[in-house]
Order: structure tokens, then C-alpha cells, then sequence
């Protein structure tokens, strides 16, 4: 069948352009990739390939032809034995592409920049559980509970050291009934010494122990910071793989309500910028339990950023024995068509409120939960990128260096020509935590806002 | 006398002195070493002393000045310069340096380069070898400078909470880099402030070897037995802060004092005067020394730098996958499709 060959655009916002010169003639046989002309712009010269192979049946424009619209047939392919005639008028975007720049849509690969493939890694909301197993409701407190408990039972060397572990039950009752079922030799509470405990969980994780360090919330864990960086997650690689610190650092992270600026941060993108630790953000209870449990029993230092605000909130949890989830493995919460939102943590509880209000207006957010932030679950995002060409992301850290500021320079590198808008990154403002209610229900990230950006995003 | 560990503990220091002498030497041999090599010379006896009173199993962590402590503790000289120099031999593969040495072979948990930062680790391994009841002990060596920085109480504090079978070693070589001890604290009898937490605590002056070797092993054995000790040597730093300090800061008639205070040549006098050694078995020993320290320049100039692809190992445990750099993992993720 007989195809028409079309101009292309050469860039998003280029309307016409010179058809500067045929490198082909009529009868000529082009196959797919072979440079068919040059095309001229005000800012470039660019050359043209052909995507399928055939005959040249006919140009229709002239080499030197000023002002040529973009997707003006300027010639015509045939198949061997066929009259120019065949040529039904097609979609555009198949035709051609330019050589060293891509069109303004997802359908135009970029010849010269290897234009991605989709990934495989579809972007798909399953329950991540088998089906039929039987679940039961469990708030996010009573999860990371029963997954210590679990690991402890599972592990004589796992223990658990804070401030108000054991005999207070947790300063958020995290810890309840620990100290009675493992007793004050696996359940320590310490001193009000952040930077000493720290230091010393690391010491005994060198010395073949798997400590649990709760942090009575991560704003106190600047006072460890040292250990944390400098000798938990260097040590493996400065002593040449000799001795690593296989141990949890565990707290909640992040706003609680009324406690102003030194008890109300997010530090997801400070640990999540670490090479050596891993980063575990959950949202819901069973992924508290999940990755909890896969956190202890992971050889390296991991931080597990909780939320108090999540603590009792209440999910369903499978009733499986030994439930763990894999880290770097992101979960799509719903599925839509029209927009990505890329959550993780309390983030989600925005995103997700977000996208049901957006489904009442036609709509339609794929919401994903990265779960952890090192490793990060890149397929998950980029497969949803090429499906919606659009994505949001949703935390509650600061906006200079966040974690969606990351993602944004991911999706441009990868998913660029998939893009239908800019990337926008909802994040906390910049400001410390003010104390007064609305001021702090301001700083903070809203639904109305997520709605908005994806609003925005969608043109709408 | 016949039993005296006097000629071992001389010959320790020997090799810890010309180790130091013979590290400036792999800049002479082209070598690149880094810019910050701490010496100990001077400092010798602390290093020997406190580690004579240690015993197999018993681990360590050191401060940035560590190459004597670990030397003391056994360490292979070849294996150490390799390290220094940055080679694929080197105790960490040439991934730590002067600043990071670390064997688990040997108890070393490392040397920390950030004032203070090795101390809680040793309450750690202390814990550690409580549950496991290994009987080991932890000791902590650091300088005076680390005496003002809140871990070490914080660590001393929890190591007297838990009875914990822990050693604090503070190598006093009156300077933190160029800042004089009564500079920068008040009282400067510092085994009192490990007193005030509970501690079993001395301070020994650094000039006699055995004497911070009896020290070091009376509070040694209570650690064993679960009262944790801090021990001060007094010593002096015979040369500046790393290795182009060339401590302008102090004056020339306070270097020549503080270096009559060397712990090698006294204990050379011990043992001329109490008969256990002569002038020239002292000689012939000194020069065994040199030639094994020689030796081990020749084996750090020898050794291959580590290869490229030892950049991404090690980041995290190797029982997992290697993490891929995310650029080559999106690629191979992109390629599939």
C-alpha cells in the first residue's frame, strides 16, 4: 500500500520549515532508516529517515521549497508494482521522524536519542497479597508491633534499644508488650543519648547483633546523624566489605500537628540522598509490616520512616505467616489513564484523596506509592509515565533537593517525549513548621493543591 | 627479671617509631598517600602498653591516629602500607586508608576520622559480647582532643549503666590538631571526669611502657569482669598535626622538652641497665625493624591500585544483588522493551 511521507516537525513548537534538499529521487528504493532529505528551520538543519522501506513513487515537493507546513505530504512510498495513485492519506505521527531531534508527541521516536521503548514493568493496581487470603483490619501501630515481635521471635539477636522502649511501652506505644514477652536484655531502654545509643547499635551490629533503634521521633536522630552516615553506612565500603551494619532505625518522621518547627520534618529525602542505607517510607499497615520485616532482616543499615499521624490509622493486613514485602518494588494504588501521582508515606493520604475528588470530575490519577525511596521503583513510575504522559509528585519535605525534584530529572532523562506537561512537584513549603494552626495546615502539602497541579497538568 | 616483657614490649615500639619514620618514604617512591597521615611518634608506649594488656578475641576501634595501636595489635605491616598507599592488598582494598583501617581478623572495628566517632561502637561490641558471653572486651582508643565532645560521655554514661566490659583509652598527646589541652579544657585531669560516671579510672604518665602496661592490665581485667575503665597516657606528640603541620603553634623550646619524653629510648635504657639487652642487640634489632618496615614499602609500591569495577562494591552487602548505578540499571530496564 501506497503511504504518503509527510514534513515533520522538528521540534514541538516548529510550524513549517525549507525542505532544504532530496537526498532521494524518484524510483529509488529507501528502507527504513535510510536519509530521505534535509529539512531547514531558522535554527537548524536537520536530516529526515524513512521508517518503512519503498519505492520513492513520487515527490511532491521540490528540494528548495521555502515555508512548507509541517505534515504536508512531500512525497509518496510505494510497494514494488504499485501506481503513486494508491496513496491513501494516513495519521502523521508514523510517517517520519527527524533524525536528531524528537517530535512534539510520544508517537515520534527520536531516531538520534534511542527513544525508549515502554518498559515492561506495567503500572497495574493489584491487591499485594494472593487473593482470597483472608485479611484483618490493623492499625499501622499494632503491624510494626507484631512485625518486631515476629523478627524477635524468629532471631535471638534481633533487639530493640531506645528512649521509653520497655517499661514505658513506647513513647508511641510501638513497643507494647515487648518488654514482657523478651524481657529488658532484648528490650533496652536507654539513656536520653540519641548520638551514644546510635553509636552503640552500630557497635554491637558490628559485633554481630541486629539492633532495632527506635527513635522516639527522627527529629531527634540529628543528634546521631554522625553515626548513622559516617559509621553505619560507610563502614561496609571503607573496610573493604569486611563488616557491615545489618540494623533498623526506626521513629516516626515528619509533621505531627501542633508541635512546631524542631518536632515537624520530613528527613525522607536526607537519608534517601545516602549511599549505603536504605530508606523505607511506608503508608499503609501492611506495608509497615511488610517491609518492617524485611527491613530487620536486611544486611544493611536501614532507615524506616514512620508517621505518627499514621500510627492509627487502620488498613487491611493479609493474615499470612512471615508476610514481607520486597524493597524497590512500588505499589499502584489505583489505577487511571488521565494523570500519575507518585506518593509515598503520609504523601499518600493526599494523593489518594485527591484522586477520588478527580474521578468526580471525569479525571481519572494512576496514584503510586513508592513504599522506598532507596531503592526506588523507577519501572513502575516510567511504565505509568508513558501510559498517562503526565505526573505529580506528593511528599511533605521541602522542595529544594525533594525526592520528586529526583524523579522529575528521571522522567525528563527517560520519559521526555512521552511528556505531555511539565512534572510538577508538590512538596511542604519552604519554611520551618510554624506553630499556629493555620499557618501549619498551610505549610503543609494539601489535597487542594494536588488537585489543582493535576488539574493543571491535564489542561483542565 | 628472666620473665620481663620488657624486650617485647621495646620491640613493638621499635616497629610502631619506623613504621611512622618509613610512611613519608612511599611519598619519596611516588606513591600517593593521601594528605592526611597522622603520625604517633611519641606515642608509642600508650599503643604497646594498653595493647600488651588485651587478649585474642578482644576487639578495638582507634581514632585517626591508629596506624601504632593496630601495628601493636598484630597488624601486618605489608597489608597496613598497602592500605596507606591506596592498593587492592591493603587491609580494605585501598577503599579506607590511613584514616579507616579496619580487620575484623584482628577485632580492629575500625579507625574513625571524625573526633569521637569510634568510641560508642566499642559499648556496642561491649554489648554484643555480653550477649554472645564471649568474655571479650572493647576498648576505645582516642586522642585528648575527643575529650570535649558529648559521645564519649554519652558512651561512658551507658558503659557504667550496663556494667558493660568496655575500656576507654585516651592517648593524651597534649594537642587536639594545634590546640593545646589547657586551651581547651578547664581541668585537664581527665580521669576524673571518667570517675564522675563511675568508672574504674588512671591516669599513667607515657614515658615507661610498663607502667602503662600494669596500668592498663589491672583495669582491663575489671572490665573483663564487667566494671568498665578509662585510662589517660600522658604522652607527647613529637611532630605536627598530619603531615605537612609543621606546628608553628608551639614553640621550639617546648618541642625539645616534650621529646626527651620518648618511651622507646627509655625503655632502650631499661634494658641496657637492667642487663637484659646489650647496645648491640638493641642495634641488630632496630635493624630487623628497619629492613621488615623497608620491606613493606617495597610491598605497597608493588601492589596493584584496586580495579574500577571495585568502585560500586561493597555499598551494600554482598549477599544481595550488586546495586546497579541508576543510569546503567534504566538502561538495561529500557532495553528490554
Amino acid at each position: 500500500m501506497a503511504t504518503e511521507v509527510l514534513m515533520p516537525a522538528l521540534s514541538p513548537t516548529m510550524e513549517e520549515g525549507t525542505l532544504a534538499k532530496w537526498l532521494v529521487k524518484e524510483g529509488d528504493t529507501v528502507n527504513a532508516g535510510d536519509i530521505m532529505a534535509e529539512i531547514e528551520t531558522d535554527k537548524a538543519t536537520m536530516e529526515f529517515e524513512a521508517v518503512d522501506e519503498g519505492i520513492v513513487g513520487k515527490i511532491l515537493v521540490a528540494e528548495g521549497t521555502e515555508n512548507v507546513r509541517v505534515n504536508t505530504p512531500i512525497a509518496v512510498l510505494v510497494e514494488d508494482g504499485e501506481s503513486v495513485e494508491d496513496a491513501e492519506p494516513t495519521a502523521p505521527p508514523q510517517q517520519l521522524v527527524a533524525k536528531d531531534k524528537a517530535q512534539s508527541s510520544e508517537d515520534q521516536p527520536a531516531a538520534g536519542m534511542a527513544h525508549p521503548e515502554p518498559v515492561k514493568a506495567i503500572a497495574k493496581a493489584e491487591a499485594p497479597w494472593p487473593e482470597g487470603i483472608k485479611t484483618r483490619q490493623m492499625t499501622v501501630r499494632e503491624a510494626l508491633r507484631d512485625a518486631m515481635a515476629e523478627e524477635m521471635r524468629r532471631d535471638e539477636d534481633v533487639f530493640l534499644m531506645g528512649e521509653e522502649v520497655g517499661e514505658y511501652q513506647g513513647a508511641y506505644k510501638i513497643s507494647q508488650g515487648l518488654l514482657d514477652e523478651f524481657g529488658a536484655r532484648r528490650v533496652m531502654d536507654t539513656p536520653i543519648t540519641e548520638h551514644g545509643f546510635t553509636g552503640i547499635a552500630v557497635g554491637a551490629a558490628f559485633g554481630g547483633l541486629r539492633p532495632i533503634v527506635e527513635f522516639m521521633t527522627f527529629n531527634f536522630a540529628m543528634q546521631a546523624i554522625d553515626q548513622i552516615i559516617n559509621s553505619a553506612a560507610k563502614t561496609l565500603y571503607m573496610s573493604g566489605g569486611q563488616m557491615g551494619a545489618p540494623m533498623v532505625f526506626r521513629g516516626p518522621n515528619g509533621a505531627a500537628a501542633r508541635v512546631a518547627a524542631q518536632h515537624s520534618q520530613d528527613y525522607a529525602a536526607w537519608y534517601a540522598h545516602i549511599p549505603g542505607l536504605k530508606v523505607v517510607m511506608p503508608y499503609s499497615a501492611s506495608d509497615a509490616k511488610g517491609l518492617l520485616k524485611t527491613a530487620i532482616r536486611d544486611p544493611n543499615p536501614v532507615i524506616f520512616l514512620e508517621n505518627e499521624i499514621l500510627y492509627g490509622k487502620t488498613f487491611e493486613v493479609p493474615e499470612i505467616d512471615d508476610y514481607t514485602v520486597p524493597f524497590g518494588k512500588a505499589r499502584v494504588w489505583r489505577e487511571g489513564s488521565d494523570v500519575t501521582i507518585v506518593s509515598f508515606g503520609i504523601g499518600m493520604t493526599y494523593a489518594m484523596d485527591a484522586a477520588e475528588k478527580l474521578a468526580g470530575e471525569g479525571i481519572e490519577a494512576e496514584v503510586i506509592d513508592l513504599r522506598t525511596l532507596r531503592p526506588i521503583d523507577y519501572d513502575t513510575v516510567l511504565a505509568s509515565v508513558q501510559k498517562t504522559n503526565r505526573c505529580i509528585t506528593v511528599e511533605e519535605g521541602w522542595p529544594v533537593g525533594a525526592i520528586g525534584n529526583h524523579l522529575s530529572a528521571i522522567i525528563m532523562e527517560r520519559a521526555f517525549d512521552y511528556l505531555d506537561a511539565p512534572v510538577l512537584n508538590l512538596t511542604g513549603k519552604d519554611v520551618p513548621m510554624p506553630y499556629a494552626a493555620n499557618l501549619e495546615k498551610h505549610a503543609l502539602v494539601t489535597t487542594a493543591e494536588v488537585i489543582e497541579a493535576a488539574k493543571k497538568v491535564c489542561y483542565r | 627479671m628472666k620473665n620481663s616483657t620488657l624486650p617485647k614490649l621495646y620491640e613493638d615500639m621499635r616497629r610502631v617509631r619506623t613504621f611512622e619514620e618509613r610512611v613519608g618514604e612511599l611519598f619519596v617512591r611516588g606513591q600517593s598517600a593521601g594528605s592526611m597521615l597522622h603520625l604517633s611518634i611519641g606515642e608509642e608506649s600508650a599503643a604497646v602498653g594498653v595493647c600488651a594488656a588485651m587478649q585474642d578475641g578482644d576487639t578495638f576501634t582507634t581514632h585517626h591516629r591508629g596506624h601504632g595501636i593496630f601495628l601493636a595489635r598484630g597488624a601486618d605491616p605489608n597489608r597496613m602500607m598497602a592500605e596507606i598507599a591506596g592498593k587492592d592488598c591493603g587491609y580494605c582494598h585501598g577503599k579506607g586508608g590511613s584514616m579507616h583501617i579496619a580487620d575484623m581478623g584482628l577485632g580492629h572495628l575500625g579507625a574513625n576520622a571524625i573526633v569521637g566517632g569510634g568510641i560508642p561502637a566499642v559499648v556496642g561490641a561491649g554489648l554484643s559480647a555480653r550477649h554472645q558471653k564471649s568474655g571479650a572486651v572493647s576498648v576505645a582508643f582516642f586522642g585528648d582532643g575527643a575529650t570535649g565532645q558529648g559521645i564519649l560521655y554519652e558512651s561512658m554514661n551507658m558503659a557504667a549503666l550496663w556494667k558493660l566490659p568496655v575500656m576507654f583509652v585516651c592517648i593524651n598527646n597534649q594537642y587536639g590538631m594545634g590546640t593545646r589541652i589547657d586551651q581547651a579544657t578547664a581541668n585537664p585531669n581527665l580521669h576524673e571526669r571518667a570517675e564522675a560516671f563511675g568508672l574504674a579510672a588512671r591516669t599513667v604518665d607515657g614515658l615507661d611502657v610498663e607502667d602503662v602496661a600494669e596500668a592498663a592490665t589491672e583495669l582491663m581485667d575489671g572490665a573483663r569482669a564487667g566494671t568498665p575503665a578509662f585510662l589517660a597516657v600522658d604522652c607527647y606528640r613529637f611532630y605536627g598535626h598530619a603531615r605537612k603541620d609543621k606546628s608553628p603553634y608551639r614553640a621550639e623550646a617546648e618541642e625539645d622538652e616534650g621529646r626527651k619524653k620518648d618511651p622507646v629510648l627509655r625503655a632502650r635504657e631499661k634494658l641496657i641497665e637492667a642487663g637484659l639487652m646489650t647496645e648491640a642487640d638493641l642495634d641488630a634489632l632496630d635493624a630487623t625493624v628497619a629492613k621488615e618496615m623497608d620491606g613493606s614499602i617495597d610491598f605497597a609500591v608493588a601492589g596493584e591500585e584496586p580495579q574500577m569495577a571495585s568502585m560500586f562494591r561493597d555499598v551494600y552487602d554482598p549477599s544481595q544483588p550488586e546495586p546497579e548505578p541508576v543510569r546503567v540499571r534504566l538502561d538495561r530496564v529500557l532495553a528490554q522493551g
